[in-house]
């Protein structure tokens, strides 16, 4: 018997495994590099203002309510126009995903019309509907439209078609199996798209308000640019960034709603 | 419910999967049905219980469908065909709620869960359970419709070899309290021999009926003769599954 040795282990990482500190440590560290270059002067405070700075401009502008105009506004926009867009998205999409004509009426449209970036049509859109909120509530609306209605349908492609065999050899009628198999099937599809959709309407918002708008977190950022108020235009940014986040929370509280059975 | 397969034939575009299968299929009685693989013994069950249309031929049934029946030709599916955001219970109410009220939906239910040990598990999600329990759901879902006809499309294959063993004991312990027609698909032998009256033999491609193959003993005392039935059933269709094994795959 010869001497025992122990098998080389060889089945360690390639496993992602959570850390609990290190994704807040590089956030301090990438900022307080930042502040420490403005500090030292390596970043000139025009063109790149400290992070301490921001934070100020946020604060001032949040407490003499001028931020809050122009989220309202922006917001004011953002959701008349994703309902609007959402909602015929559905109706559209769902249903190409239920009935054949529809769908072979509806793709080659929605493919043609939807690389169009749709910012393109707000000077359309104002000289039909005006300058006003409804060409920028519009445009935001066009937006979520296609991302949405190609979602709804690829979401009921997504369904397995077994379930809907299932559901007709147990004689469910049409209605049944499009309430009770088609829809909660198509639902995680469905709500990921809201996902896509709330990031176009957030890009839209602020690009529509940038081209025509006195109020709004895009017209604020534009005016702070060219008033060389670049601690003002990053705040704006910032305000930006959270405005996102909160969206994407929201709806993330929504899915674990919706979706408890996953 | 006597059925009949009269020279029901059934092609996918090109390709032939069924040639003129004629089949009687006495009430009450549990018909195998077994064979290489593409041998369109899946598409046979299709057809009987209306999912697909035959290229040609016919199935039909002699005498009225059972009063109380409110799904006459019901399947057990392979994948079980769970709806994964409805509770065990909610998945094996799903065929009566459009036709049977609040009380007696309840009452049916408590009944099926009972009869396929599922009480505890009313209200656990598909992907809690494994897969011996899935398809204990999708039995009792398939029971309380009380079926004419019960349709099982490989229902214990997607399950390791001890599940399936305890699940053939749950389906001979039930059927022997129930009384339908079941039809059953498979290409496990011993599932063959161990619930079937009849087995039917299906050659490959396009399906024809090789060999119908009685069993004489009652399905409660079989142990004795199982495995002589497995090796004269794997005599018939031995070379056939080579040859299917070695087919290159149209895709």
């Amino acid at each position: 018997m010869s001497e025992r040795q122990p098998i080389p282990f060889r089945g360690g990482g390639f496993a992602p495994a959570p850390r609990r500190v290190l994704p807040w440590l590089v956030f301090a560290v990438l900022i307080a590099l930042w502040q420490a270059a403005s500090n030292t002067g390596l970043l000139p405070p025009l063109f790149m203002p400290s992070p301490l700075s921001v934070v100020k401009a946020l604060v001032a502008l949040w407490q003499d309510g001028t931020l809050v105009g122009h989220v309202t506004a922006s917001l004011g926009r953002i959701v008349p126009g994703w309902l609007i867009g959402t909602a015929a998205g559905l109706a559209v999409g769902l249903a190409m995903g239920i009935f054949s004509a529809a769908r072979a009426a509806g793709i080659p449209i929605v493919s043609a019309l939807f690389p169009i970036p749709k910012i393109a049509l707000l000077p359309l859109l104002i000289l039909w509907f005006g300058i006003g909120e409804p060409s920028k509530i519009a445009t935001i609306a066009l937006g979520v439209f296609f991302p949405t209605t190609i979602s709804a349908y690829t979401a009921c492609d997504s369904v397995p078609r077994n379930l809907i065999r299932m559901g007709q050899s147990f004689g469910l009628p049409a209605r049944d199996i499009v309430a009770k198999i088609l829809l909660p099937g198509a639902m995680p599809g469905i709500l990921a798209g809201f996902r896509i959709s709330a990031s176009v309407a957030l890009l839209l918002v602020v690009a529509a308000e940038m081209i025509g708008a006195q109020q709004g977190i895009g017209a604020f950022v534009l005016t702070a640019g060219s008033l060389m108020q670049t601690d003002q235009l990053l705040a704006g940014v910032v305000m930006l960034s959270l405005l996102g986040l909160l969206i994407g929370w929201g709806l993330g509280m929504v899915e674990r709603a919706m979706l408890k059975w996953r | 419910m006597p059925l009949h397969v009269e020279r029901v034939s059934h092609r996918y575009g090109p390709v032939a999967a069924l040639d003129s299968i004629d089949l009687d299929i006495a009430d009450g009685e549990t018909v195998a049905l077994i064979g290489p693989s593409g041998c369109g013994k899946s598409t046979l069950l299709g057809i009987l219980g209306g999912l697909l249309r035959p290229s040609a031929g016919r199935v039909t049934l002699s005498g009225a469908l059972p009063a109380d029946s409110l799904n006459p030709f019901t399947y057990v599916f392979q994948d079980f065909a769970l709806l994964p955001w409805r509770t065990v219970e909610a998945n094996v109410a799903l065929a009566l709620e459009h036709r049977v009220n609040a009380a007696e939906r309840r009452e049916r239910v408590a009944a099926a869960l009972a009869l396929t040990s599922l009480a505890d598990f009313a209200s656990a999600y598909p992907k809690q359970l494994s897969g011996g329990m899935r398809q204990r759901v999708g039995i009792a879902r398939a029971l309380v419709v009380r079926p004419a006809v019960l349709l099982l499309d490989e229902p214990l294959s997607a399950l390791d070899a001890q599940t399936r063993e305890l699940l053939m004991e749950d389906l001979l312990r039930i059927w022997s309290r129930e009384k339908s027609t079941r039809v059953y698909v498979t290409h496990n032998l011993e599932e063959a021999a161990r619930l079937a009256d009849r087995v039917v033999v299906l050659s490959r491609r396009p399906g024809r009926i090789r060999e119908i193959v009685r069993i004489d003993a009652p399905v409660s005392d079989r142990a004795a003769i199982i495995p002589d039935m497995q090796r004269k059933l794997w005599a018939l269709i031995r070379d056939e599954a080579a040859t299917a094994d070695r087919e290159v795959q149209d895709v």
